[in-house]
């Protein structure tokens, strides 16, 4: 590995350290009677703002409540993030290319099952409804969006990374940076030594 | 010239003639609305107001906030008069709050709301008002704008030179109107009144922390009126300035027999000299039967305990902590400026208004320049303590408060204006009239060390023709002044609840910063709150039937009860499970005889509910809470004394199921 790129794999494992402190998504919830908005934060092993507001509200329609303790995501989360940083350290330490496209591959599967996850627990709080609700808007669902803005009914609900999210983002996308570049100089270097060879073997011819 | 011609021009002669003489009638000062005054107390829809005006109801025995400059009514703080649109005083929780020696005495007479200080300056903690009739001092939490504590005052003939504190709040006044017969001969004629009436002066220790009030000690003085006070700031901390009426002793038609003395008094009480006394011990504790009623937050219930003895300095014996000023006639505001150098006085009968010189006053005192003593309380020569007069102020100078830039506004009741002065001169630079017949005036923190001024409020008394008319009883009302130029100008008038008998402002940020909007459900420790629907439950014990429910949007749980009998007693204790702002819910049962409740986010009320006769009975929420409020119902079945319905109760599935009564 490139000197710049061991040094960015230990700023990477160490960023991600964020997550613990730092929420790492938010949803928002804006309503005429709410101008000033409802916030969850989903935390590593929790999720705190105003959920019981949002639970409370969401009785009308059927919503099941949110509730930190039944997601397992959370209780596995603050392990999986521990892994990364720890195999990221040793990837710093072990200076590795493979270690280090490992790494890579591992965290960006780990961001697409993250993605897919989320949006199938959108999915389910979205449409999975109580039948007995006293609000029932044909063909309505409420799941929100995994990413951006969507108005439900009378609010306005927007779902975007936290300081935390970002602090796992970031180094994932570096990460992947960090192995392109790593794969493009070994191209570099292998067309480099091709070069010196075939060299030898004209000055030799 | 033709006889036409002569005709009509005697006739122009005579008409010309009448207007100019009906044109000599001196010119009234006329309401003078300028051009940008409608922007001035414009707050646009959604924007909030910059003041908080606490404006007392006079009799109607609440506080109102208003918003300052819009005029708007923000709430009625229920204080001593019960209040059946929220519970106050009806409430199982909140009945002990009107308790009182004489009994439990729903109404008062709210006169002089009094915000807490820290360094001469408001500070947002407490509003303290008092019961004019039955002597009382209550406490308003301006974090939640509930009554928090009402104390009896004992040895008091009527509260009204009350509630003013020091500058820290280390105590609060309260100085009787009427002076009485106390001790132990209370029954004597009326006719005695220089022998046997006293005064008596509280001064009211208040916690720090919690704002609890206690007496420290009572001054026993004499038998005159005491109409108002104010609390000496800056250089004369430590003192505290009473004004005084009836020094004539009068006893009956006093408008006549109070009147006619040149002077009566400004007394001037040395309350650190008296907290000598009682350290030294020289206090003596008399017996003495007063209530004191604390509301706690987190049981959400108030409690009355009863005091039994009040510790009291008599100025008969211990005479260096009070002295008397002789000032003209009838004394209502005893006023302090900023600095606490000057002690203006408004004698309601007077042609002038005296300043007196704290400086003046204590140098008096050191050279016991008197002139004599009243009642054994040495009287201090007018002139010696004397700063100055304001001259032709006015006719019935009420009440004088201050603004930041070193001028005085003295309210005149008789003359209905508003009079501006400078302070160091003493000299009248602007009027303006009320309308009509102002008593007290409220200059935006008026009171403080650093006064905010902008703007000064007319408490007016009369109102007649300046409202649509609604019979007979009209509004009481208020109005704006802007004070921030040179000149006074009339913004605004607005109507108040009861009557606005005298208000206290301050800048809004001040009561903002510790404003609460919910109550935590999680400390809620009433001992029957139910804070989830799982701990719901109806328990009889003999006639008594208690209902632990709840209340969340958008039902109440339990919402069927059954078999509860005539002649028993429920007591319906609801807990409001929100914890959102804004979200109270009520409860109301049909037939009940007392109130219906009003309840925050996270608090428990309880109503008592004797049902008359068998039946089933609705209740429902009184407060429209959501989309489905008015499916927020319930029944409560009631069947005869002797009757084999089980007591049952649930919700939906849990609701009781075919209970047939026996014949």
């Amino acid at each position: 590995m490139k000197k710049s790129s061991r040094i960015l794999v230990l700023v990477c494992a160490l960023l991600m350290l964020g997550a613990y402190i730092f929420p790492i998504w938010t949803i928002s919830l804006e309503a005429p009677q709410y101008p000033e908005g409802l916030q969850m934060n989903i935390l590593i092993n929790n999720i705190t703002g105003d959920v019981d507001k949002v639970n409370g509200l969401n009785h009308y329609i059927g919503m099941k409540h949110i509730h930190a303790e039944e997601f397992v995501e959370l209780k596995a989360l603050p392990y999986l993030i521990a892994f990364f940083i720890g195999f990221g350290l040793l990837t710093y330490w072990k200076n590795s290319k493979k270690l280090l496209y490992a790494w890579t591959v591992m965290l960006l599967a780990f961001g697409i099952a993250g993605a897919v996850d989320f949006y199938l627990w959108e999915y389910d709080y979205g449409h999975n409804l109580d039948p007995m609700a006293a609000i029932k808007v044909p063909g309505m669902s409420y799941q929100p969006p995994l990413l951006g803005y969507k108005q439900l009914l009378n609010f306005l609900a927007g779902s975007f990374p936290a300081i935390g999210g970002w602090m796992v983002i970031t180094p994932i996308l570096t990460a992947f940076t960090i192995s392109i570049v790593e794969l493009r100089s070994k191209k570099k270097v292998n067309h480099e030594k091709l070069s010196a060879s075939s060299a030898a073997v004209n000055r030799g011819l | 010239m033709t006889p036409f011609i002569k005709h009509s021009k005697l006739m122009l002669a005579v008409a010309v003639a009448t207007a100019a003489f009906t044109g000599c009638k001196p010119k009234k000062a006329e309401t003078v609305i300028s051009g940008d005054a409608a922007q001035k107390v414009y707050v646009a829809p959604g924007k909030l107001d910059e003041v908080y005006l606490f404006a007392s109801g006079g009799f109607s025995g609440q506080v109102a906030a208003y918003g300052i400059p819009s005029g708007r009514l923000l709430k009625v703080i229920p204080v001593f008069s019960q209040n059946p649109e929220n519970g106050w005083g009806y409430t199982e929780e909140t009945k002990a709050m009107l308790n009182t020696s004489h009994g439990f005495i729903p109404w008062d007479d709210a006169h002089h709301p009094q915000l807490s200080k820290t360094d001469g300056m408001d500070d947002g903690r407490w509003l303290f008002i008092n019961g004019n009739n039955t002597p009382r001092i209550a406490r308003i939490n301006l974090a939640t704008f509930k009554t928090e504590e009402i104390l009896e005052v004992p040895n008091s003939g009527g509260n009204h030179s009350s509630p003013y504190c020091t500058e820290n709040t280390e105590y609060v006044v309260a100085g009787t109107r009427f002076s009485v017969p106390i001790g132990n001969n209370t029954d004597v004629p009326i006719t005695s009144y220089k022998e046997n009436f006293r005064g008596a002066l509280s001064f009211i220790n208040v916690d720090q922390k919690e704002g609890n009030m206690n007496i420290a000690f009572q001054l026993l003085v004499p038998g005159v009126d005491y109409d108002l006070a104010r609390s000496g700031k800056g250089v004369s901390h430590g003192w505290m300035f009473f004004s005084c009426y009836n020094s004539e002793q009068a006893h009956t038609l006093l408008e006549v027999n109070a009147s006619q003395r040149d002077k009566d008094f400004i007394m001037a009480v040395n309350w650190k000299k008296a907290e000598e006394y009682v350290k030294q011990g020289k206090g003596k504790k008399m017996p003495a039967t007063y209530y004191h009623n604390k509301y706690d937050e987190k049981t959400h219930s108030a409690k009355s305990t009863v005091e039994k003895e009040v510790l009291t300095l008599d100025t008969r014996e211990l005479k260096d902590i009070v002295y008397f000023i002789p000032c003209p006639k009838s004394p209502h505001g005893a006023d302090v400026s900023p600095d606490g150098e000057n002690i203006v006085a408004s004698g309601k009968l007077a042609a002038v208004i005296p300043v007196f010189s704290f400086k003046k006053l204590t140098d008096a005192i050191a050279k016991k320049t008197f002139d004599g003593e009243f009642d054994n309380v040495s009287v201090v020569k007018y002139e010696a303590a004397l700063a100055g007069e304001v001259q032709k102020p006015g006719l019935g100078p009420l009440h004088t408060e201050f603004d930041d830039k070193g001028y005085a506004y003295t309210s005149m009741f008789v003359s209905s204006e508003i009079v501006k002065w400078k302070v160091d001169t003493r000299e009248v630079v602007d009027r303006v009239p009320t309308y009509y017949s102002i008593g007290h005036l409220c200059v935006v923190g008026g009171d403080n060390k650093k006064p905010y001024g902008k703007y000064v409020i007319a408490l007016n008394k009369i109102t007649k023709d300046r409202y649509l008319p609604t019979g007979p009883e009209l509004t009481q009302s208020a109005q704006l002044f802007d004070i921030s130029g040179e000149k006074m100008n009339l913004l605004l008038d607005f109507p108040t609840i009861g009557e606005p008998h005298y208000a206290q402002a301050c800048p809004a940020e001040v009561i903002m910063k510790n404003q609460k909007k919910i109550f935590e459900l999680s400390k809620n420790e009433h001992p029957y709150a139910a804070k989830n629907e799982q701990e719901t439950k109806v328990v009889r014990n003999g006639k008594r039937v208690d209902v632990w429910m709840t209340a969340i949007r958008s039902h109440l749980a339990p919402d069927n009860i059954e078999g509860i009998k005539q002649g028993d007693e429920v007591y319906f204790h609801v807990t409001n499970l929100e914890q959102d702002w804004d979200v109270p819910h009520g409860f109301a049962i049909k037939g009940a005889e007392n109130t219906e409740l009003l309840i925050m986010p996270g608090e428990t009320q309880t109503i008592k509910w004797t049902p008359k006769s068998t039946g089933v009975f609705p209740f429902y929420c009184t407060d429209f809470c959501s989309a489905l409020h008015q499916e927020m119902q319930g029944y409560a079945r009631v069947s005869a004394a002797n009757s084999t319905v089980a007591l049952k109760y649930g919700v939906g599935d849990t609701a009781p199921k075919d209970q047939v009564a026996q014949k």
